[in-house]
């Protein structure tokens, strides 16, 4: 079949490393093609060549066959290829049509025809199925929705060939199934698709073939019918991966934390969490299924302090904590994995070190005479975390924020884990990070739960929840729908029950009810 | 090391240094324009200056005020907040510390000075602490009510010093304060003073408060991503609040040291916008206190050479206030500066 597109023997040197070595690559003309690699694997940098944003050191590019500089986005776009970069480049204030026809303005006698700009951005998005309001705000539109605006951009630009740099990372699972639907859509069109992605599942779903990136080298390209989950993870990491978690059944003993009758309002007053009670018990994983948005995040917080709940009991070993201050909580042996990084977990600006003590901050050893900080014991709190959890760089006096995201959240997962704590919660503990990053953690989890610790998990990933938790809480609007041991929950029966479907009349199918 | 840690690395370093060497350049150009050489005039502002032990005092004694307040805006940035109440503050803080000045007499000098310093900082840190708390707890904006105190301020020494603590002479001041509560003469018959002594040892207690202590990590934190303070299990509002109140303390001191030191007496409408140029020199300083304590005495340099310069040359005072701004300006549009930097290595 003829390639639309070809890159051949791009090599790009940056300081230190070799970005793409030698990478040559065909795109075929209307196909899916996924690329895929682990953070820093060169996927970026080769399609920021593609795009001309940086410039190759040698090799070639072919466009329909010929041989083109790509000197800068411009002459890119010129091309017919469209670009959507994971953090979108959308103007907050203006409307969805202001963004789109955004430096390609209709005319008319020197002013912009905002009607016809409406006009031609409903017909594109209802032509390839993208459903957004041409007059909404980008503020006031969900992520997904300034996605689709992204994407509208591009194809309003008449892009030929699009490259989705990891789409995935920022939806969640229904969007994401909205966006595949996007893509075929386009695909039926005769656009052609580079999709940029961590997840391997995706790529057998949605992709016609597959390349595989490592270290800035291309290790090979499949046809997706003819390869599987176990060799791409492989041609991904460059080892045997774990697919599933390996661990023993759990023992859980007393329990450590339970939540009797807990609602909770978000900031805008709305009930978030409704009358909702829960148990966990030492060395064992509760996990929390749910569609993001049905009061996860509200029922974590109130649990950690950071939002009071309107009603209900935590308690801890049998003490109320639903009245301490995230400190006390904290102090009595509370661990929180946030689900944001960034916005949470971590103060980007402030080094390894400082960003290991927070919240230990005002504890021995790290404070002497109640007010001083002990350099010395921060310092070796840092160093050994860095060692035990393989955090890179390894110099504890970097910035946070330079660094990549799997070790931003070894991190946090650090700081957390090395409490010993006796509760923890895990909030989509890996998202977006890369296979081997994900392994490592789930590894992490599961040593945790085998010392003793009761471990909250919440994730929007189902294949997370069912590979590390021993019961699973399935959240809908707000409310616990039921608790199943793992053994009798599987991906279908969970999907069926996030989305609100009622437990006993799954197709007559008898489960015991719910565990506890 | 030790440098790296409190983010004053050589390449913050670098926008500074190279906004004052473009700003200098931009102002050749209007005293070319002005008819004469800017190499004599910028010799003249130099050596006027620097130029001399007493010119250099001189030099030191305009910086002393600056240095607390820019120290004070500095400080309540690093907790994420805006003070532009330096001004209000220094008026509060000089007028309490007047007012004790000139009421005990007999009293040791020991005793005396220090009441008066203290008296005028705790009432420059009350002052700070109204838009603090109505920051911290009711999410009022921190801008708008520090300016607000301004004015509240202004009005009220205006009101006590022709008033209740009026002096004896026509003029609205306050009587001058009792030798035991002045802060001595350094350097005579320049008016630097001891004040300078306390704006080192501020800068120094600054410094280890946000490096070195627990407090210090808890206030930039907050400044810096307030949602992961709360999550770490730090009051952001607590916080908030402390560092308004020592910010309004250290503005406070430099009113109280034109009052004890400068002066020896209030005098209503003192201060040549003391607590703006505050501003600028927290931005030029970086946030940073060692930054401040040489912003500062840049800029009373800038004053005192300036005042110079316009008697001896046919320069106006006036191209100083132009070098002010463009500094400003080039630190505060610090990527352009950068940029400019970047553009200059390739070609």
């Amino acid at each position: 079949m003829e390639h639309i597109l070809e890159m051949k023997n791009i090599t790009k040197r940056f300081p230190g490393v070799v970005a793409n070595d030698a990478i040559t690559l065909g795109i075929r003309k209307g196909e899916i093609h996924s690329l895929v690699g682990e953070n820093g694997s060169g996927k970026s940098t080769l399609m920021s060549i593609l795009y001309g944003l940086y410039h190759a050191d040698s090799g070639e590019i072919l466009f329909k066959g010929k041989k083109v500089e790509i000197g800068d986005s411009r002459a890119a776009i010129d091309l017919g290829l469209g670009m959507v970069f994971q953090h979108f480049m959308l103007v907050d204030t203006l409307t969805v049509a202001e963004n789109v026809i955004l430096r390609a303005e209709p005319a008319r006698y020197r002013f912009v025809d905002y009607r016809q700009a409406q006009n031609t951005v409903k017909k594109l998005a209802s032509d390839y199925g993208l459903r957004v309001d041409p007059r909404a705000r980008i503020s006031d539109i969900s992520v997904g929705q300034q996605q689709r605006v992204e994407i509208l951009k591009a194809l309003y630009r008449h892009a030929q060939i699009l490259i989705l740099d990891e789409p995935t990372a920022v939806l969640t699972p229904q969007e994401t199934e909205e966006l595949f639907q996007v893509m075929r859509n386009l695909k039926q069109q005769g656009t052609t698709i580079v999709f940029i992605t961590h997840k391997i599942k995706e790529v057998l779903a949605i992709s016609d073939r597959v390349s595989v990136l490592r270290r800035g080298k291309l290790m090979g390209t499949r046809n997706t019918a003819e390869t599987n989950h176990r060799e791409l993870a492989e041609m991904v990491v460059g080892r045997e991966v774990l697919l599933r978690v390996e661990k023993k059944p759990s023992e859980p003993r007393e329990t450590v934390a339970s939540i009797a009758g807990l609602t909770v309002k978000d900031r805008r007053g709305t009930t978030m969490v409704k009358d909702v009670s829960l148990e966990v018990r030492s060395g064992e994983v509760l996990g929390i299924a749910g569609v993001e948005g049905n009061g996860q995040q509200q029922l974590v917080e109130a649990i950690t302090g950071l939002i009071k709940p309107e009603a209900g009991k935590v308690m801890l070993h049998g003490q109320p904590i639903q009245k301490l201050s995230p400190m006390n909580i904290k102090k009595r042996g509370v661990s929180y994995i946030p689900e944001d990084r960034h916005k949470r977990g971590l103060i980007l600006d402030y080094n390894v070190a400082d960003n290991l003590i927070l919240g230990l901050h005002t504890q021995h050893p790290f404070v002497e005479r109640y007010l001083f900080r002990n350099e010395k014991q921060i310092d070796e709190h840092a160093r050994r975390l860095v060692a035990d959890y393989d955090i890179r760089p390894t110099d504890i006096r970097q910035i946070v924020r330079t660094f990549s995201g799997g070790n931003q959240q070894k991190v946090v997962v650090a700081r957390e884990f090395s409490r010993k704590p006796q509760f923890l919660i895990c909030s989509q503990p890996t998202r977006g990070l890369d296979i081997g990053a994900i392994e490592f953690i789930h590894q992490e989890i599961i040593r945790q739960r085998d010392q003793g610790t009761a471990v909250l998990l919440v994730s929007a990933e189902l294949d997370e929840i069912l590979s590390l938790s021993d019961r699973i809480a399935v959240m809908y609007e707000g409310r616990i729908v039921t608790v199943l041991p793992a053994a009798e929950s599987d991906e279908r029966r969970l999907g069926y029950l996030m989305l609100g479907g009622d437990l006993h009349r799954t197709e007559g199918v008898e489960i015991g009810t719910s565990a506890e | 090391m030790e440098l790296q840690q409190s983010s004053y690395s050589s390449r913050d370093l670098l926008v500074p240094v190279v906004s004052v060497i473009l700003a200098l350049l931009a102002g050749s150009v209007f005293i070319l324009i002005v008819g004469e050489n800017p190499v004599a005039a910028y010799r003249v502002l130099f050596v006027e200056s620097f130029g001399s032990v007493r010119n250099i005092a001189t030099t030191l004694q305009r910086a002393t005020p600056l240095m607390f307040t820019g120290m004070a805006v500095a400080f309540a940035f690093r907790c994420g907040m805006f003070n532009i109440g330096a001004e209000g503050q220094l008026y509060v803080g000089a007028i309490v510390a007047a007012i004790v000045g000139v009421s005990f007499a007999n009293l040791p000098r020991l005793i005396h000075l220090p009441l008066a310093v203290l008296a005028g900082m705790a009432a420059g840190g009350v002052w700070a602490l109204v838009p603090g708390i109505l920051k911290a707890k009711l999410g009022v904006h921190e801008v708008i009510n520090t300016i607000m105190m301004n004015f509240v301020a202004y009005y009220l020494t205006d009101y006590l010093v022709t008033g209740p603590f009026h002096g004896g002479r026509w003029a609205p001041e306050t009587d001058r304060v009792f030798p035991t509560a002045a802060l001595a003469r350094i350097f005579p018959p320049t008016r630097l003073n001891s004040g300078i002594l306390l704006a080192l040892v501020a800068i120094g207690v600054v410094y280890v408060i946000l490096w070195k202590t627990r407090t210090g990590y808890e206030i930039r934190a907050v400044g810096l991503n307030p949602t992961a303070a709360e999550y770490g299990g730090i009051s952001v509002s607590r916080n908030m609040i402390l560092a308004m109140g020592i910010s309004g303390a250290l503005a406070s001191l430099a009113g109280v040291e034109q009052v004890l030191g400068v002066h020896g007496r209030f005098i209503q409408r003192f201060s040549p916008e003391l607590g703006f140029v505050g501003i600028a020199v927290a931005l030029l300083g970086k946030n940073h206190p060692v930054g401040v304590f040489f912003a500062a005495i840049l800029f009373g340099a800038l004053r005192t050479g300036g005042a110079a310069m316009d008697r001896l040359t046919d320069v106006p005072r006036e191209l100083v206030v132009i070098i002010q701004a463009m500094i400003i300006m080039l630190v505060a549009a610090d990527e352009l500066t950068r940029g400019l930097l970047r553009r200059r290595r390739t070609v």
